[in-house]
């Protein structure tokens, strides 16, 4: 379990970070927090020839809001200062709350935001997120910067729209409307362990507590994380309502996750778990929007 | 009053160097010129090796040697077989033992193929990677039931089939039991063990030293002696040219008492064609497919009872997954065909076993060493007669225990230590009323669960009686030895895992010497010290090592007494040792410090007294004439989320008996790890093999060890039914913890849910097998 030869360079700066991108192409890879890298290497499934670590560039670890709201959240920054921190607490509540599930303390006070995201592993918790707060994703290069959706940003299995020069430097996630409410649920064999079945669940009510939109995002349930569009309509247009809830339930759980199965839990259990999450899940979403909404429960 | 030390919840004295990072493990071990070690392991179950070519390893600059079987000459071999099959009629065992490194035939996914040496790890790796291998991959043996069909491949092809051995003990004649029961409940049951996961992996660092002629080996062995006496032999070296040192080892469990591993057999030797020290750790990869483990067991048992619920006999036929080979003989299978009778009195017995043979890692004891598999299958048919019968758990176990005036109670076959399997004392009934007592039963079953059930919450109970056959022989030793500074040196053979030698044996010898345990200095497991014993294993290095200190620290209290007694033209009986000094009773100004009287053993000058010895130091021996059975009761509440099925313990408690206790904090710690790898196999930990005999969780992200948020605080008391067969009355507590937890769990997640019909039959559970076990009752195929 020691990893092949491979050279490391610690860029000063994000531009030189950038320039040697641009100049070795797919032979480098980005060290962030290392977390997943550093043991896919130790077993030699990886084997870069060169490792680009962006651990020296404060300029990417930062978490600050902008005029319009926007939460703005560097790519370095790590998971244990975004589980701790007042802005994303008070501004991305369903970030905040996932947080204590991914993995352990130890491991989160090395993790980054951008390095989970660009891994794109399905069963992590982040990309979930990303795509249930309509996140936005800024990547560079040497040749200038765009912002990807994140719904066009995950594009399967540890795959997503990052080309090789590009690093990711900054995540926005804009403000909630009101009367939003929000729930991460997730089932692990072990604390700590990746989730048998995940779900983050975002939902908008009006007025009169009737869901304006909803939005249902599962981990672990295929091949990337897998957001459930024709559930969230059985939902839109609904009230806090058990029937709607189950329908919605059944129709995420049965037809669009689409689960892989492991020896930890196979497809049965995992669709069966992603049902009773999902109904977890919209109870206390729907709970905390009609708190939002001045509702005395 | 006399300050005592056996018996005391002492604080472990080895802490503070272990936490510190002050204690020497195999790892810390770095001498001049060192080189490193890998080893290239077969990626298939069971292939033919067609040709190997390593020439392109010596491309990587810093490559020194290269190995593969047909480099070694007259020095490749077998591993030796290290337990014999026991005394027992029409006994069948096919003995094969591991290769040094494979010859023609891999027959487990990581045996050994080649080793290189170079000057680091990370270019030995690279180099490994490049030696080719042309492998022929043959039909791959996984499972048990069909390795026995006729048209199985066959691991060993010069046997006629898969099995590895037949067994088959009686104890009367369950037939005759079988006509007179009013009641006959057949299952079969499923227990799976797995991997003990020690915190350290394997290591060895092997180091000739050509002007001495004397090879030194640093070794995370349980049982150093008999790795130097095998070394000696194997390499052809005098036993005094070999030291095995076995420092602090982070974990043994079992496995580290693998005599010999071919990693073992090689290091040294290539140490010795190099003339260079040599080091390899086991990285954690290899340590889940090359140290041994335990697995699974199937058991089609049966058993007859009157309808109150009295035991009449028992019978159960099962299979044994021994793995590619069996070099530690049926330890496994006759521990859990010994303690399947557990803490009951079954007067009609039938047990036949089959050994199989298959393509996974080598099976070999871990804590429990099968005694799991063999309670697992008692308590689950007493659950299951209790159950139709409509009586209490708790009331047909009381009613079957085997009475506290019975003792010795023979079982009458034979144990792994191939003596008669005979129980030297024990109580049961305080035993389990202080479970009872302590985990709240009455008041639970009465009160607390109806509540809960209504407010829709599935919570259950649990309780589960086990015996454990502890501190086998053949023997321990140790030298006890009072130096002029007054501290006293004591040096025993058996090595130290974390069990906390250091302190439980120093106890043993303040208490004899009357000095202060900080004055005791223990010794273990370097060869130069002491050359006699076997090791550490079957809970036995208190009984069997301790006893044998204790003798020694009394042979050296009678040097003392005698000393004094000349010296101070007294009677023995008139004096006192207490606070390091010997002293008349009564008279403490007419004394002498135990030191001074060490300097008057061992004069410079005149002369020391015909027929006797120099210096106050004694070497003795202890060998029982077989091994003591400590019992206990394990309880659990546990809630279990019906819809995810996922478990919180809430409460937990172990009562055990292990004879006089020694430390009890220190037997706390035993029970607390034991029962954590109880919890980790009944509900965590499962090696899966694919049909390739691969296995899928090779590490700990998909192997699942509970965690410090898995395992709940644990309630520990202690019942004292001293040992007969030992003066110091004491008995083994070392694998107690883990033994029963599997029909605990399986008892109490029945319980909690509280489904018609719903049986738990195997071990290990999940909440997804859970899951699948309820469907399957609630809408059976």
């Amino acid at each position: 379990m020691k990893p092949a030869a491979f050279e490391y360079i610690v860029p000063d700066s994000l531009e030189q970070a950038l320039s040697i991108l641009q100049e070795h192409g797919e032979e480098a890879k980005i060290l962030a927090g290392g977390q997943s890298l550093v043991p896919a290497m130790n077993f030699r499934m990886l084997q870069p020839t060169l490792l680009v670590d962006l651990n020296k560039l404060e300029e990417l670890d930062h978490i600050r809001r902008n005029e319009a709201g926007d939460l703005l959240v560097g790519a370095m920054t790590r998971h244990r200062r975004l589980e701790f921190d007042n802005l994303v607490a008070q501004y991305a509540p369903l970030l905040h709350e996932s947080i204590p599930s991914i993995a352990h303390p130890q491991i989160r006070n090395r993790g980054t935001l951008g390095g989970s995201l660009v891994h794109a592993d399905p069963a992590a918790e982040l990309p979930v997120i990303a795509l249930a707060v309509d996140a936005q994703i800024k990547v560079q290069s040497i040749g200038g910067e765009r912002t990807i959706p994140s719904v066009e940003f995950f594009q399967g299995m540890f795959t997503t729209d990052i080309n090789p020069d590009e690093i990711l430097v900054e995540v926005a996630i804009p403000e909630s409307s009101a009367r939003t409410g929000w729930a991460f649920k997730e089932i692990a064999r072990r604390a700590g362990d990746y989730a048998m079945m995940g779900i983050a669940v975002r939902i908008t009510l009006d007025e009169d507590g009737v869901c304006e939109k909803a939005c249902l995002v599962y981990l672990n349930a295929g091949d990337g994380p897998m957001e459930a569009v024709e559930a969230a309509k059985i939902l839109e247009g609904q009230p806090r309502d058990d029937q709607a809830f189950e329908a919605a339930a059944e129709k995420a759980s049965q037809d669009e996750i689409d689960p892989l199965g492991n020896m930890h839990a196979n497809v049965d259990f995992q669709r069966h778990l992603a049902n009773v999450l999902t109904l977890r899940a919209l109870d206390l979403a729907f709970q905390r929007a009609d708190v939002d909404r001045g509702e005395n429960l | 009053m006399k300050k005592r030390f056996f018996g005391e919840r002492i604080k472990r004295r080895e802490d503070p160097r272990l936490l510190t990072g002050q204690a020497l493990f195999v790892d810390d071990v770095n001498l001049p010129k060192m080189i490193h070690a890998a080893f290239l392991r077969s990626p298939y179950a069971h292939a033919r090796i067609i040709k190997i070519d390593s020439s392109k390893a010596f491309d990587h600059p810093g490559v020194v040697a290269v190995y593969t079987a047909s480099d070694l000459g007259a020095y490749w071999r077998n591993g030796p077989l290290l337990v014999s099959p026991p005394p027992i009629e029409n006994i069948v065992f096919h003995e094969r033992t591991q290769q040094i490194l494979v010859r023609d035939k891999v027959r487990h996914v990581g045996e050994p193929i080649a080793v290189v040496l170079a000057e680091d790890r990370y270019i030995a790796e690279d180099a490994v990677a490049d030696i080719l291998v042309d492998y022929e991959p043959l039909d791959v043996v996984v499972d048990m039931e069909k390795a026995l069909e006729p048209q199985s491949a066959l691991v060993h092809e010069d046997l006629p089939s898969n099995i590895a051995a037949h067994v088959v003990q009686e104890k009367g004649n369950y037939q005759q039991a079988k006509e007179k029961a009013d009641i006959i409940l057949k299952r079969r049951l499923y227990y799976d063990h797995g991997t003990a996961a020690a915190m350290e992996n394997r290591g060895i660092v092997a180091e000739w030293d050509p002007k001495a002629q004397r090879l030194t080996v640093w070794d995370t062995t349980q049982a150093p002696i008999p790795i130097r006496n095998g070394l000696a032999s194997m390499l052809g070296l005098s036993e005094s040219q070999v030291r095995v040192i076995a420092p602090f080892i982070g974990g043994g469990f079992g496995p580290k008492i693998m005599m010999f591993y071919p990693e073992e057999m090689i290091i040294p030797w290539v140490a010795l064609q190099l003339n260079r020290p040599v080091k390899w750790i086991e990285d954690r990869a290899e340590n889940f497919v090359a140290t041994t483990q335990e697995r699974d067991q199937i058991h089609h048992a049966e058993i007859a009872l009157t309808k109150e619920g009295r035991i009449l006999g028992v019978h159960d036929v099962f299979l044994h997954d021994t793995g590619a080979y069996d070099p530690y003989g049926l330890t496994v299978p006759l521990n859990s065909q010994c303690t399947l009778l557990g803490p009951y009195d079954i007067p009609d017995y039938y047990s036949e076993f089959t050994a199989v043979f298959t393509n996974k890692p080598i099976v070999t004891p871990y804590r429990g060493a099968g005694r799991q598999h063999g309670v697992f299958v008692i308590e689950r048919l007493l659950d299951l007669a209790a159950k139709e019968l409509g009586m209490d758990v708790i009331e047909i176990r009381r009613k079957n225990f085997i009475k506290a005036d019975a003792f010795p109670f023979d079982n009458k076959i034979i144990f792994q230590d191939f003596q008669p399997l005979v129980y030297d004392s024990g109580n049961y009934e305080p035993i389990l009323d202080q479970a009872l007592e302590r985990i709240g039963y009455i008041d639970f079953v009465n009160n607390v669960q109806p509540r809960l059930t209504a407010e829709g919450r599935h919570v259950g109970i649990g309780v589960v009686a086990y015996v454990e056959g502890t501190g086998i022989g053949p023997y321990e030793g140790a030298r006890v030895q009072i130096q002029p500074s007054g501290k006293i040196a004591v040096v025993t053979g058996v090595g130290t895992q974390g069990q906390g030698h250091f302190t439980s044996f120093a106890q043993i010898v303040a208490e004899q010497l009357g000095v202060d345990i900080e004055d005791v200095e223990v010794v273990t497991g370097d060869t130069d010290q002491f050359h006699w014993g076997t090791g550490t294993f079957a809970s036995r290095g208190a009984v069997v090592a301790g006893n044998a200190i204790n003798e020694a620290a009394k042979d050296v209290r009678a040097k003392v007494l005698r000393m004094a007694s000349d010296r101070f033209e007294v009677a023995e009986e008139d004096l006192d040792i207490r606070g390091g000094q010997v002293f008349v009773r009564g008279v403490p100004q007419r004394g002498v410090s135990l030191g001074q009287l060490a300097v008057e053993a061992n004069p410079l000058r005149g002369t020391v007294k015909p027929g006797t010895e120099p210096g106050l130091e004694a070497t003795n021996y202890f060998g029982p004439e077989m091994g003591t059975t400590a019992s206990g009761v394990h309880a659990m509440i546990v809630e279990v989320d019906p819809q995810t099925m996922m478990i919180d313990i809430q409460k937990f408690v172990v009562v055990h008996d292990c004879g006089r206790v020694i430390n009890p904090m220190i037997l706390d710690g035993q029970m607390h790890g034991g029962v954590a790898q109880g919890i980790g196999n009944a509900f965590y930990e499962k090696l899966t093999f694919d049909e390739n005999g691969q296995l899928l969780n090779g590490s700990f992200m998909d192997y699942l060890i509970p965690t410090a948020r898995e395992i709940p605080r644990i309630d520990v008391g202690h019942e004292e039914t001293l040992s007969p067969l030992n003066p110091l009355g004491i008995k083994g507590a070392g694998e107690a913890g883990a033994i029963p937890v599997g029909p605990l769990f399986a008892q109490a997640i029945e319980n909690a849910l509280a489904l018609d019909g719903f049986e738990i039959l195997e071990i290990p559970l999940s909440p997804g097998r859970l899951w699948e076990l309820v469907r399957e009752t609630q809408s059976p195929a």
